[in-house]
């Protein structure tokens, strides 16, 4: 048999698997196993597949994914700590044929910009909120969450959450499912290969779902934070099967009328 | 002609000027002496006449963030607000400066510290001029002393906000705000269409284009450093180039009122009584505070025998008039604050008090 | 010419009204106006005063502490701003409910029972008016035409029927005032 080149098998025939134009070559800066790395990469799919890289503008948080502009190849802006939702909403109805999403973590979306959250999702902004939860700050090294889990050790609850003293993890996404504004309202993660598809099939959805100028379009992709908890990345995964998902469970939430 | 008129306060002539100017978005939430403003807008239905959207946000935060991303997207974008809401806008207002925007940001002044009063001050010049938030910037200020002029710094203040992709602040106060005077509305500006929307503006990436980021964010030092001598050098061309003021009887005048907005307009009744009594007083007004006329008030700085600084403040722009002087004359302050306006005869008062005696 | 008038009473007499009509009054006339009211929780049931200038030049300051004409509508009022007429000025009130009668003697009073003869019109709301047409015949500074014109400037189209109710209030104000005490100018 003759020997292989690399021309022979590089061929676009035999490609699985390429990663989509809409991703830059930037290395990330993200942690392994990070969940931020999986989510960037669905959500620059989605915006490849459905062809609208040219109408998208995207918004980044305050938090790990503030360099989110130096990855996804779209039009961004780059938001205060917790304001996405303010600037997502000048944006859509200043350029309402665009798609316009903002990809928020824990801290942004649920403590410093609960007010910019409640009242978009409230006044029904035609948007996509893409929510991370790990349930800590990564960026700033590991302190208390507002969806740190009860008992949970970070640098600012060193003996645990106690939710008598620091109150308690809040369920964002249930509770902007109770708004009128909110349209589709999901829970998904990304830390198995079934699990991201599934997360894919939402993201997608959220995103379609903004032809249709129906409100807001949640998506929670539940994350791990190895750095933030300290754990190696399969030990993560793990503690994340086992502590968070228990208390955030995963699946639709609110799902619009046929 | 009599008919072009109409009678307005300044907080509606800001309004239906926005409008004119062809603004794309309102964005803000109601503090008094201001909430004319959106009240204004919210009747005249413009989404209607023009298309701008107009919207009462959650806070001041919210609105400023609002402006944020509409500028952003290249959109001719405004709020207002009045001291206390605008100390919450500072935030977002840094950011903005930080990811060079254009927008134009109205401070109908009441007095403070705190919840202070809702009557008019001129208590937040050093907030305007300074910087306001954090890091090293400035705003663009204008400052109106009638109701004609709300409504002319607005189109002006859009232009120059684009000129420099920097925020311009119109300063006026409660006073100004609240009250009527006859404006004449200059014609309907058309809003930008989408092919005249800046290069920079994210509104999605062409293909042949890279993508546009709006950002205030470089972890970088040297060219975090290098942006920062960037807006140094904006901010010297404005100076260069935006410097307006106006001046009352300065042509002969000994003694000079330096005063800005309402206190410019009791400070130009003052000359008049000044006079009456033989004093020769002059009245020089800044119209833009930042950049603050230092070349003019120097100048005059030869030809007086003194200055007063006069404001609805402790004494904030009489800094401002120091640097300028340099020294050559005696620079005083007269101010009242808490909402008390002075009235032109306790200036004048002053004046005799602190430079002529008697 | 500068006429510098404070009009002060109740919220709810008409007081900002009667100011923005005599302004719109001025523009109609080719003149410089400025209409500057007491504003914020004072207006609510409290009392309400606004300046209003009228002038052939550039107004200067909107805000003063002395004026050529006082129009007075309550007693809080008229212990506020009697003593704020220029000496020579003119301080015109409406006698319903007031106590304390202007005292100076060195200022022009004029009375007009407004309040009463409003109560004999259809409406109690032409009371302002009826107080604005006795104050144009103390001092002419508009003409009636200009007025008029004002008034259909100032009032939103839906009221417009309600013209010829205003302008008789005004006539109406014209007849029934009265002087209390002249003084030659000073």
């Amino acid at each position: 048999m003759a020997e292989l080149d690399i021309k022979d098998i590089v061929k676009e025939e035999n490609i699985v698997y390429k990663k989509t134009s809409v991703l830059t070559d930037n290395v990330m800066h993200y942690c392994p196993g990070c969940g931020h790395s999986t989510t960037h990469r669905i959500i620059a799919e989605v915006i490849e597949e459905m062809g609208i890289q040219d109408k998208t503008i995207g918004i980044a948080p305050v938090g790990c994914s503030v360099f989110m502009y130096d990855y996804i190849d779209v039009d961004t802006q780059e938001a205060a700590h917790g304001r996405a939702p303010a600037l997502a909403t000048a944006i859509k109805r200043l350029l309402p044929d665009r798609y316009v999403f903002t990809y928020q973590g824990d801290g942004d979306l649920a403590a410093i910009g609960t007010a910019e959250t409640i009242h978009a999702c409230n006044r029904g902004e035609n948007i996509t909120m893409i929510f991370i939860n790990n349930g800590i700050y990564g960026m700033t090294g590991g302190q208390m969450a507002p969806t740190s889990l009860e008992g949970m050790r970070t640098s600012t609850t060193p003996y645990g959450r106690d939710p008598g003293l620091m109150g308690h993890p809040i369920k964002m996404t249930e509770l902007v499912a109770q708004l009128p504004g909110t349209y589709y309202v999901t829970r998904q993660a990304v830390h198995t290969p079934n699990l991201v598809r599934k997360t894919k099939k939402a993201i997608r959805k959220a995103f379609e779902y903004q032809k249709l100028n129906r409100g807001v379009s949640f998506v929670e992709v539940v994350s791990n934070c190895n750095s933030g908890w300290k754990m190696p990345p399969v030990q993560a995964v793990k503690w994340l099967d086992e502590n968070m998902l228990p208390f955030y469970p995963l699946g639709d939430i609110k799902v619009p009328e046929m | 002609m009599e008919e072009d008129f109409v009678l307005m306060k300044g907080n509606e002539a800001l309004a239906e000027a926005a409008i004119r100017a062809g603004a794309d978005g309102y964005f803000g939430y109601p503090i008094t002496p201001q909430s004319e403003v959106m009240e204004y807008l919210t009747a005249a239905k413009p989404w209607e006449r023009t298309g701008m959207v107009v919207l009462q946000a959650e806070s001041e935060v919210s609105a400023i963030n609002m402006l944020y991303g509409g500028a952003g997207a290249g959109k001719r974008v405004m709020t207002s607000s009045s001291s206390p809401g605008i100390s919450l806008m500072q935030e977002g207002i840094s950011y903005i400066a930080g990811a060079e925007l254009p927008v134009v940001v109205a401070n109908v002044v009441r007095g403070g510290p705190g919840l202070g009063t809702i009557q008019p001050s001129q208590s937040d010049y050093f907030q305007a001029t300074k910087g306001g938030g954090h890091g090293d910037y400035h705003l663009l200020v204008l400052a109106p002393s009638s109701v004609q002029e709300m409504a002319d710094f607005m189109p002006l203040a859009f232009d120059l906000a684009f000129k420099y992709r920097n925020p311009v602040m119109i300063l006026s106060d409660g006073a100004i705000g609240q009250m009527m005077e006859k404006v004449k509305f200059q014609p309907q500006r058309p809003r930008m269409k989408e092919e005249e929307l800046p290069d920079w503006a994210t509104i999605g990436k062409k293909p042949e284009r890279e993508r546009n980021i709006i950002t205030s964010l470089d972890l970088d030092p040297y060219r975090q450093e290098r942006f920062n001598r960037k807006l140094v050098e904006k901010y010297r061309k404005m100076k260069e180039e935006e410097v307006r003021y106006e001046t009352f009887q300065c042509e002969d005048a000994e003694y000079l009122f330096v005063a800005y907005g309402t206190s410019s307009r009791i400070c130009q009744k003052s000359v008049q009584l000044a006079r009456e009594k033989g004093i020769k007083a002059g009245l020089f007004r800044p119209i833009t505070l930042f950049p603050f006329p230092e070349k003019q008030v120097g100048a005059l700085a030869g030809q007086v025998k003194g200055m007063l600084s006069v404001e609805m403040s402790a004494g904030q722009m009489v800094e401002d008039v120091r640097l300028a002087v340099n020294g050559k004359v005696p620079v005083e302050h007269y101010g009242r604050m808490g909402g008390v306006i002075p009235t032109p005869d306790e200036i004048v008062e002053v004046l005799i008090q602190k430079f002529i005696g008697g | 010419m500068t006429e510098e008038i404070i009009i002060a009473g109740f919220g709810g007499q008409g007081v900002l009204s009667m100011g923005k009509i005599l302004c719109y009054s001025g523009v109609m006339q080719g003149k410089e106006v400025s209409w500057m009211p007491s504003y914020g929780p004072e207006m609510r049931g409290g009392t309400a005063n606004v300046t209003v200038i009228i002038s052939d030049e550039r107004i200067s300051s909107p805000i003063l502490n002395a004026f050529d004409s006082a129009i007075i509508l309550n007693q809080q009022s008229m212990d506020k701003f009697e003593k704020t007429v220029k000496p020579g000025g003119i301080l015109l009130y409406d006698g319903n409910g007031i106590s304390r009668h202007p005292s100076r003697s060195d200022i022009n009073v004029y009375r007009a029972d407004g309040a009463e003869e409003a109560a004999r019109m259809e409406t109690t709301r032409t009371f302002n008016m009826i107080m604005l047409g006795a104050f144009l015949k103390i001092k002419p500074i508009v003409e009636l035409d200009n007025v008029i014109k004002g008034l259909k400037k100032s009032l939103p189209e839906r009221y417009h029927h309600l013209l010829p109710l205003n302008e008789k209030a005004i006539h109406r104000g014209m007849e029934i005032v009265r002087e209390v005490h002249v003084v030659e100018k000073v």
